[in-house]
């Protein structure tokens, strides 16, 4: 049967064999660092293989994943979370805070204007935090915005 | 006496107006943090450490304000606990099973009180304790070599993943996969780059910051989308607060013993707060006996796992400050800052920065008592503040967070991975991955990965060097009974799901 802690077992030893074949190029020790940079790095990618063999031979009974609309909104809120990764240097902090802030509350609660009312609140609320009782070096609107 | 002189340094520095000012700051949020279900002490400290830096604080200033949102997390876990039946934190979840009945049966007051005042037993003979203990293990640590060194990390990885999932594969899994994470980027040994697959934002490795409040706080946001905020209203109105003596008086025998062992459950690397409430718990269960009423809302079934996690916060510190070797989640996320601040706990720490850890006991002492005055006669302030809904709470986070580590960095990439690193924790808490050591690894990797190989050229490459002395054999037999002995002894004593401190 598939489970996800197959899955996972399988990914693991990829990433693993990857890593041995990377090592693999790195020069040998010498007399002043006797293991070099390699050794540890296999250790460890021997350490990763055996553990998830351990998945991949006795998995855990499946986890509790939650059902498909569950799973189309968390995909959607790690987009949102890319983009205003991506849109918080060129656009500005206010804006993408707002936007980003009241899409997740929007997930969480489900009611429009109080999800908009969180995305701007604290949107203005954090940057006058920050801003003016921290003092980091936030700006407001997209650089050149006003002239 | 040498305690006495050097406590008189450390409140010297702690009685600073600034250093106070800090104390009280961090015990308030971090009561705040402790209370709202959702926030724990781990991802509150960890927002918290962006913010801390940019504000230019200097090691004790920064320590003493992160410590007091530790130590005010574990008071205020206890608050939603009883009022909401909601573990405001992982390390609370046995409060619920007495305190939530006492609120239903019209005494929240009383149950607030009484484990109000049993937490400022348990942290504060906890932190007199740290005090005592904390110089002799650091005299013991200096006679650790590099052999004895990978060998207590291998003890804290052991003993750490052997309580932390109920799947000893997944919690090794967890430990080589943080280390792996902490060999990406330049070999400070050799120059060469490795496992950044040519990336150029690779090449210094990934920042333990950015992957702690991945881990930890963005993640969190996903279980309440998944979750809708639900389970989180409906509580129990709290009337006048009253101030039960007799009871609390009562209960004094189980605050002590609670504490004792709460402590002796944080020194052990591994075990953290919430295993210490979950002992105290059930030792005080098993001697109160059938008659005891424990479950129905007792006194003792609320003052015993307060006692006993406020303990373990306090007793977490010690291997973290003495060998560098964080006992919990929390310690681990508090040895992040230390390391990003340059200093490196363990022995020399002692000997070299008394203003930093006398600085922080006194502060810690002095906060013990901020937090009993704000968590029994203020206790309604933060009862107010539990009201604030997920649907606000949990954007603030998230933008608290970005905000946090895009000031430390000012780059793009890291917010990717920040978010990266939310994605894995959802998906690893999902699948019971225990997150803890995957941070472990990746703040400890360097360090091993080190020891070893200086071992290996002290020894000419003789790998028994690793077994050469009595302190790093019986460090790798206490780390192979610590990752082994959890499996035999699941059927009795198993591990509250999830556990995060």
């Amino acid at each position: 049967m598939i489970r996800t802690d197959r899955i996972l077992g399988v990914v693991v030893v990829i990433v693993a064999l990857v890593f041995i074949t990377s090592a693999y190029n790195l020069p040998q020790g010498n007399l002043f660092d006797k293991l070099g940079p390699k050794a540890f790095p296999m250790i460890v990618a021997v350490g990763m293989i055996l553990s998830a063999a351990g998945l991949i031979l006795r998995p855990d009974p499946e986890a509790d994943w939650p059902a498909t609309p569950s799973l189309v909104s968390i995909a959607l809120a790690t987009l949102v979370l890319i983009g205003y990764a991506y849109s918080l240097k060129p656009l500005g902090f206010l804006a993408p805070t707002a936007v980003a802030a009241a899409i997740l509350s929007y997930q969480i609660t489900p009611r429009p204007l109080p999800a908009i009312l969180t995305g701007i609140g604290l949107s203005g609320g954090l940057f006058i935090i920050f801003k003016y009782a921290l003092g980091l070096g936030l700006f407001a609107f997209p650089r050149g915005f006003f002239g | 006496m040498d305690l006495l002189s050097n406590l008189a340094i450390g409140f010297e520095i702690a009685l600073s107006p600034m250093t106070l000012f800090l104390a009280v700051v961090g015990c308030f949020l971090g009561t705040i943090i402790g209370a709202l279900p959702g926030l724990g002490p781990s991802n509150g400290v960890a927002i918290l450490i962006p913010i801390t830096f940019t504000m230019g604080l200097d090691a004790t200033a920064a320590l003493v304000l992160l410590t007091s949102v530790y130590y005010g997390a574990m008071y205020g876990g206890r608050i939603s606990s009883i009022l909401l039946n909601i573990p405001g934190d992982e390390p609370a979840m046995m409060t619920t099973l007495d305190g939530y009945p006492m609120a239903r049966n019209g005494r929240a007051g009383d149950a607030l009180v009484i484990s109000g005042v049993a937490s400022f037993v348990g942290a504060l003979l906890a932190t007199i304790a740290l005090a005592l203990v904390a110089p002799y293990l650091a005299k013991i640590a200096y006679k650790f070599g590099p052999a004895e060194y990978f060998a207590l990390y291998a003890l804290a990885f052991a003993t750490l993943g052997g309580m932390a999932s109920n799947n000893q594969a997944k919690s090794a899994l967890a430990s080589f996969i943080g280390l792996g994470i902490a060999l990406i980027g330049i070999d400070n040994n050799s120059g060469f780059y490795r496992f950044t697959g040519g990336n150029l934002h690779l090449a210094d490795g990934i920042d333990f910051l950015v992957a702690i409040v991945g881990l930890f706080a963005v993640s969190e946001v996903f279980f309440f989308i998944e979750s809708h905020g639900k389970g989180s209203s409906v509580g129990v109105t709290l009337g006048k607060v009253t101030v039960p003596w007799r009871e609390i008086w009562s209960t004094r025998w189980t605050m002590l013993r609670s504490s004792a062992l709460g402590f002796v459950a944080g020194v052990l690397p591994g075990a953290g707060a919430s295993l210490g409430s979950f002992m105290t718990y059930m030792m005080e269960k098993s001697i109160a006996g059938k008659n005891g009423g424990f479950g129905t809302g007792v006194a003792k079934g609320v003052a015993a796992p307060e006692a006993g996690n406020n303990a373990a916060a306090g007793g977490a510190l010690v291997p973290m400050l003495t060998l560098g070797v964080p006992g919990s989640g929390t310690t681990a996320v508090l040895l992040a800052v230390l390391m990003t601040l340059n200093i490196t706990p363990g022995p020399t720490l002692f000997a070299d920065r008394p203003d930093v850890v006398w600085g922080l006991i006194a502060a810690l002492l002095i906060a013990n008592f901020v937090l009993l005055a704000m968590n029994v006669p203020m206790v309604k302030v933060f009862v107010r503040i539990l009201q604030v809904p997920p649907a606000i709470l949990l954007p603030g986070v998230t933008m608290i967070s970005f905000v946090g580590i895009y000031s430390l960095s000012g780059s793009y990439f890291d917010l990717l991975l920040m978010v990266g690193f939310g994605v894995l924790g959802y998906i690893f808490r999902k699948m019971d991955i225990p997150t803890v050591p995957v941070i472990l690894g990746i703040l400890l990797g360097y360090q091993m990965e080190n020891n070893l190989r200086h071992a290996m050229t002290l020894s000419g490459g003789e790998w028994t060097y690793l077994l050469s002395s009595p302190i790093s054999v019986g460090l790798w037999v206490a780390a192979a009974l610590g990752f082994i002995a959890p499996m035999f002894l699941r059927r009795y004593l198993r591990k509250p799901q999830m556990v995060t401190d």
